[in-house]
Parts: structure tokens; C-alpha cells; sequence
């Protein structure tokens, strides 16, 4: 197999007494969708936080493309291209769709010769070239983000990262504030992501999305990797039997029998 | 598409354009009710007056514009305003006796006052910004701390014996135009004769004037650049602005700093204007500084507001002073009408949050 484009050994954070993520090793390729599932508390949000830089890892390496990195905040892993979407989605909601996209790094010209002023057209043609490559429809750049659903945020949270050269998109709980049409939408626009060679870890609850969108499962259990699946050959009770700690009895009664 | 529907959409848009600027329609009515009521109330000389009425809390409310779309407010502003009048008279006083000549002396005092006064609004940003200290505090204790430095600077009496152009830069205008015979450009005609001088118009009070430029520049300042776009994208998700790289303690600094040196700018004013220094000049203009800014459609959550909106909450209240005046009416009910507005912005918010003015 090429060689991964995030490799994860021994990765750990203690907070206090409590081991959160105990040593996790965990490999992702370009163009594959990961789900990472486990009961509260299992220790996934600590580990995605280590990979956007918000916590240091206690112990254990982190490497992206063959390279250690130490990130020292989440500006460091967004400039090597490491984005997270997480559920809040981060947008300034009294902004408009191609403002939000650009929040932070706006286009400017300049105006009168020395003065730097927004460049509102050009950002208004970047933004409508990049929904366009991720086939979303949203009727107005103009509209401010409060003025959108929830699919359709999402859809701008994503453009943004891809926009903005994203080489590993990590998606915290996508699906979880959606009516069921918006779902597959965001679902799909994970696989138009795999279609593009951007690897894509997505935290769910939800089976249904899981079992639909990604190509290989992990399963955390009190900050262990219990169980790591390809998609395609395992079973949604087969997954919440690892998620809850149940399968290897369970697996044990079916041999029995 | 059925003629009545495209009536029905026209109305509903008008309706709606109608809501959106009801602060700039009460300002209409405002000065219709006036003009009716009241003498000569529509005569040039008043609409003039009423812009040099309008400026300390324009002044002050540009600075409180940038705060409160950023989800903050400055409480300090109206004794920022005192501690900027007795720096910048007390200056002048100083430069003067130095042996400046006045052109030199108002200038220089002005500057001084200008750099002093981004302290305050420094302190302000670093408890805000740095530390955490909920904007209503940290300014609400830099409203002590400014009017308690300004009487000790003022030795607790009204600063006096500034330079007497300081009195003409406040008080002249731009042109003076005597019909048919006479166009005078800063320098007020000295040797007209009585009947001329009745006939003469003063046209644009130089404070306005001076006012006017830093009201366009930071308006422009908030709408077209990356500077105001972040001053919005704060005040609607703090978070998201820091996600996107934006260095928020310092961009939060820079807006307190930038509110206290208008409150300065007003104090210079001020200055100019009385020919004096006192630390209660702007005691009563933080409450109107406030009400302008929501009155103008800027919602105290943060994210919204606008100059255009804050200009036209200033010309309400002057109005209304200005009118009572006109009409004879104690001016303590300007306080009780003053906080009825301001009741009714915020209902109007809270009722029809649609309604209130977009960030650009």
C-alpha cells in the first residue's frame, strides 16, 4: 500500500489521572473516508484535537505525509492543510457565504492606488467556483449564513476548507443537526470528496452514515483503538457490539452454538 | 403574474424598506412635527445648529459603532470625552504660555490629546481583550478612573485662558456669503455693513467640517476594509474569527482604542468650542452615544450596526434637543424622551429582529 498520508503510533493524552487516548495508532491514505465511532467518552474527540493541534499528545508521534509534525495550535495544522469541521461549524452568521469563505483571508485591491480595500467581486467568483466544483447549490453568495439551513452551512464550512487547500478534512458529528434530505446531501458531498483524493475522518453516531459513506472503521472504547473494520465486511451490530464491549463475548456464544 | 399579486409583493417590499428605516422615518416625522409647531425651526441657521448639536454623541457614537458591533460597549466613553477636554485645553494653556503662537499651540495641543487618549481605550481592550473582564466592566471602572484623572488634572475647576483662536476654529464657519456682494472663505466678514450682516449666511460649521472627515474615513474604514469586515465577523462568531486566523485580542484593542480616541476627538471638540476644559464635558453622552448606535439598527448582541445608522440616531436626538429648545420644553424631558427611544429601539429589535440593519 502507498505510503499513508497520516500515520498516528502511540499516540496518548492524559488529562489528570484519566488516560483519554492511550497509545492509538491509526494510518489514513489519500482518497479514503474513516469513520471513527465509540461511546461518549471513548477518547474520540481528544484524538481528532491532537490531530488539529488544540491538545499535544503526551506521548507518541504524529506524521503527515512521511513528516513528524508538532503542532503548537489548530493555525499550525491549517496551514498544513489539516482543516476539522466541527459541529458548530465556526461561521459568522451575520456574514454572507463568500465573505465566510474568505473570513480571515480576504481578497483585497487596492483603491486609490494605496489603499487595500475588500475585493467583493473576485471573492464572490473564487466562492462560486469552488461550490461549483463540489456541485452545491446554494441560490445566493449573498446571503447571510443565518439566512441558510443547516446542509447548507455544512456546504460552506466544507467549501471553505477545500478552498483553502484542505489535504485532510476531518468532520465532527456532520449528519447530527440535519432533516434527512440534507444528510445524504452532506453524505454525498463526503464521497465527491473521496472522488477527489481528499481523505475525509468522520466522528458519527449515526450508523446509517457510517455504513453508507465511509471505506474502513475505527472503534474506540475508553481510549483504546478496540477494533479497526473494513466497511464492506463488517455489520452495524457487529460495530455496536465493539463500540459497547459486548462482541467478543457475543462472538464466543456464535462459536458455541 | 395577477396584477393584484405584484401590488400585494410591492406593498410588502415597501412595508418592509418602511421597518428597516424607521429610525431614518422618525427622524422625518421628528423634524415635520417641529418645523410645524415650532419657529423658524427649518431656517438654515437651525439645521446647522442642529449638526453642532448632533456631534459629540456622532463623535462618540462612531467610536461605540465599532465596539458594539463587536459585541462590546464602552461606558467610558463620556468622561474619556472630559479627560480628552481638559488635556487638549490644558495643553493649550501650556504651549501658550511656552510662547507657541496659537496657530502652532491648538494643533499641538489636539495631537498630544489624541495620543493621550489612546490609553484609556489601550486599558480597555487589554481587560477586554487579554483578560476577559466583560466589556461593561472594564469600562464601566476606566469611567471612574477618566473622570477621577481629569479633576485631579483640572484641579477641579474648568480649565481657562486658551488662546481666543481656539473659540474661532470652534465657533466660525467654512463660507460666509453675503448675496451679490460677498463670498469669504474661513474669515468672517468684519466690515460689512448691519443690513449685510442680517443678509449673510454662514454656511458649514468648521467643527462639522473637521467632524465630518473622520466620520467618512472610518466609515469607510468599516464597510471596505479588512479591518471592518473583522470588526463584524467578531461580533457575529468570535470563535469563527479566531478559527480563520484573525489575531482577536489585537483587533478587539485596536476598537477600544479607536472608541477612546473619538471620545478624545470629541473632548478637542468640545475645547474648541466652549474655549475650555472640564471633566464633566461628556458625562451625560455615553447614555446618547449608546442610543444613537441602537437606534441605527446596531443590535447589542454584536454583529450588526452601521455608520449610515449611527448618523442618523445622532440627528434624532439633536433634533429632539434642539426642538425643545425651539418650543420652549424644560430640557430634563429630553432625558425621559431619550430613554423612551432608546426603550423602543430595543423593542423593535427584540420584536423584529429581520427589520434590524444588516452588517455589510
Amino acid at each position: 500500500m502507498a505510503e499513508a498520508m497520516l500515520e498516528l503510533s502511540g499516540l496518548t493524552k492524559r488529562f489528570g489521572g484519566l488516560t483519554a487516548v492511550d497509545h492509538v495508532d491509526l494510518q489514513i491514505h489519500a482518497g479514503e473516508v474513516v469513520g471513527l465511532v465509540g461511546d461518549n467518552g471513548a477518547g474520540k474527540s481528544t484524538l481528532i484535537k491532537m490531530i488539529s493541534g488544540v491538545y499535544h499528545p503526551d506521548e507518541g508521534t504524529i506524521q503527515f505525509h512521511g513528516k513528524e509534525v508538532k503542532m503548537g495550535s489548530p493555525i499550525d495544522a491549517l496551514h498544513l492543510g489539516i482543516e476539522t469541521l466541527y459541529q458548530d461549524l465556526a461561521l459568522a452568521e451575520n456574514l454572507n457565504v463568500y465573505s465566510n469563505i474568505f473570513l480571515g483571508r480576504e481578497k483585497t485591491k487596492p483603491f486609490l492606488g494605496f489603499i487595500q480595500v475588500l475585493d467583493h467581486d473576485t471573492m464572490h467568483v473564487e466562492a462560486s467556483k469552488v461550490l461549483k466544483r463540489l456541485e452545491i447549490e446554494i441560490p445566493s453568495l449573498k446571503s447571510q449564513i443565518k439566512n441558510l439551513s443547516g446542509g447548507q452551512r455544512q456546504a460552506v464550512a466544507i467549501s471553505r476548507s477545500i478552498y483553502w487547500n484542505a489535504k485532510l478534512l476531518i468532520m465532527d458529528e456532520p449528519t447530527a443537526a440535519l432533516g434527512v434530505a440534507e444528510q445524504r446531501k452532506v453524505l454525498d458531498l463526503v464521497r465527491l470528496l473521496r472522488s477527489q483524493n481528499i481523505p475525509v475522518i468522520v466522528i458519527s453516531h449515526q450508523m446509517y452514515d457510517i455504513f453508507s459513506v465511509t471505506d474502513r472503521l475505527v472503534v474506540m472504547r475508553r481510549g483504546k483503538k478496540a477494533a479497526e473494520r473494513i466497511t464492506k465486511e463488517t455489520t452495524p451490530d457487529e460495530v455496536v457490539g465493539l463500540i459497547t464491549g459486548s462482541e467478543e463475548v457475543e462472538r464466543k456464544a456464535g462459536t458455541g452454538s | 403574474m395577477p396584477e393584484t399579486v405584484l401590488a400585494a409583493r410591492r406593498r410588502s417590499a415597501t412595508v418592509l424598506w418602511m421597518g428597516r428605516n424607521w429610525a431614518l422615518l422618525f427622524l422625518l416625522l421628528e423634524v415635520a412635527f417641529f418645523s410645524i409647531l415650532g419657529s423658524r425651526f427649518q431656517s438654515l441657521e437651525n439645521l446647522q445648529n442642529i449638526f453642532v448639536a448632533c456631534l459629540p454623541v456622532l463623535i462618540l457614537g462612531m467610536g461605540q459603532t465599532f465596539v458594539i458591533i463587536t459585541g462590546g460597549i464602552d461606558l467610558s466613553v463620556g468622561f474619556v470625552m472630559g479627560f480628552g477636554a481638559v488635556i487638549c485645553a490644558k495643553f493649550m494653556v501650556i504651549l501658550q504660555a511656552a510662547g507657541l503662537p496659537p496657530s502652532a499651540s491648538i494643533p499641538l495641543a489636539a495631537v498630544i490629546c489624541l495620543v493621550v487618549g489612546v490609553i484609556p481605550g489601550f486599558v480597555n481592550g487589554t481587560l477586554v481583550a487579554r483578560l476577559k473582564v466583560p466589556p461593561f466592566l472594564a469600562t464601566f471602572g476606566m469611567y471612574g478612573i477618566a473622570y477621577g484623572v481629569s479633576e485631579i488634572v483640572s484641579e477641579n475647576t474648568p480649565i481657562s485662558g486658551l488662546p481666543a483662536l481656539a473659540g474661532v476654529i470652534g465657533n466660525e464657519y467654512i463660507f460666509y456669503i453675503i448675496p451679490r456682494k460677498l463670498f469669504s472663505f474661513l474669515v468672517r466678514p468684519g466690515n460689512a455693513s448691519p443690513e449685510d450682516m442680517r443678509a449673510m449666511l454662514s454656511i458649514i460649521p468648521t467643527i462639522v467640517a473637521i467632524a465630518f472627515i473622520f466620520v467618512i474615513v472610518f466609515a469607510f474604514i468599516l464597510r471596505r476594509t479588512r479591518f471592518g469586515q473583522h470588526t463584524y465577523a467578531i461580533g457575529g462568531n468570535m470563535d469563527a474569527a479566531t478559527r480563520s486566523g484573525i489575531n482577536v485580542p489585537r483587533h478587539l484593542t485596536w476598537v477600544y482604542v479607536i472608541s477612546s480616541c473619538f471620545a478624545s476627538l470629541s473632548g478637542i471638540m468640545y475645547a474648541l468650542k466652549y474655549v475650555t476644559g472640564r471633566a464633566d464635558a461628556g458625562s451625560a453622552r455615553m447614555l446618547d452615544s449608546v442610543v444613537a448606535v441602537v437606534i441605527g439598527g446596531a443590535s447589542l448582541y454584536g454583529g450588526t450596526g452601521n455608520v449610515k445608522g449611527t448618523i442618523v440616531g445622532a440627528l434624532i436626538i439633536a433634533t429632539l434637543e434642539t426642538g425643545m429648545v425651539n418650543l420652549g420644553v424644560p430640557s430634563h424631558n429630553r432625558y425621559i424622551a431619550i430613554g423612551m427611544i432608546l426603550v423602543l429601539a430595543v423593542l423593535i429589535d427584540q420584536f423584529f429582529p429581520e427589520l434590524v440593519g444588516k452588517g455589510e
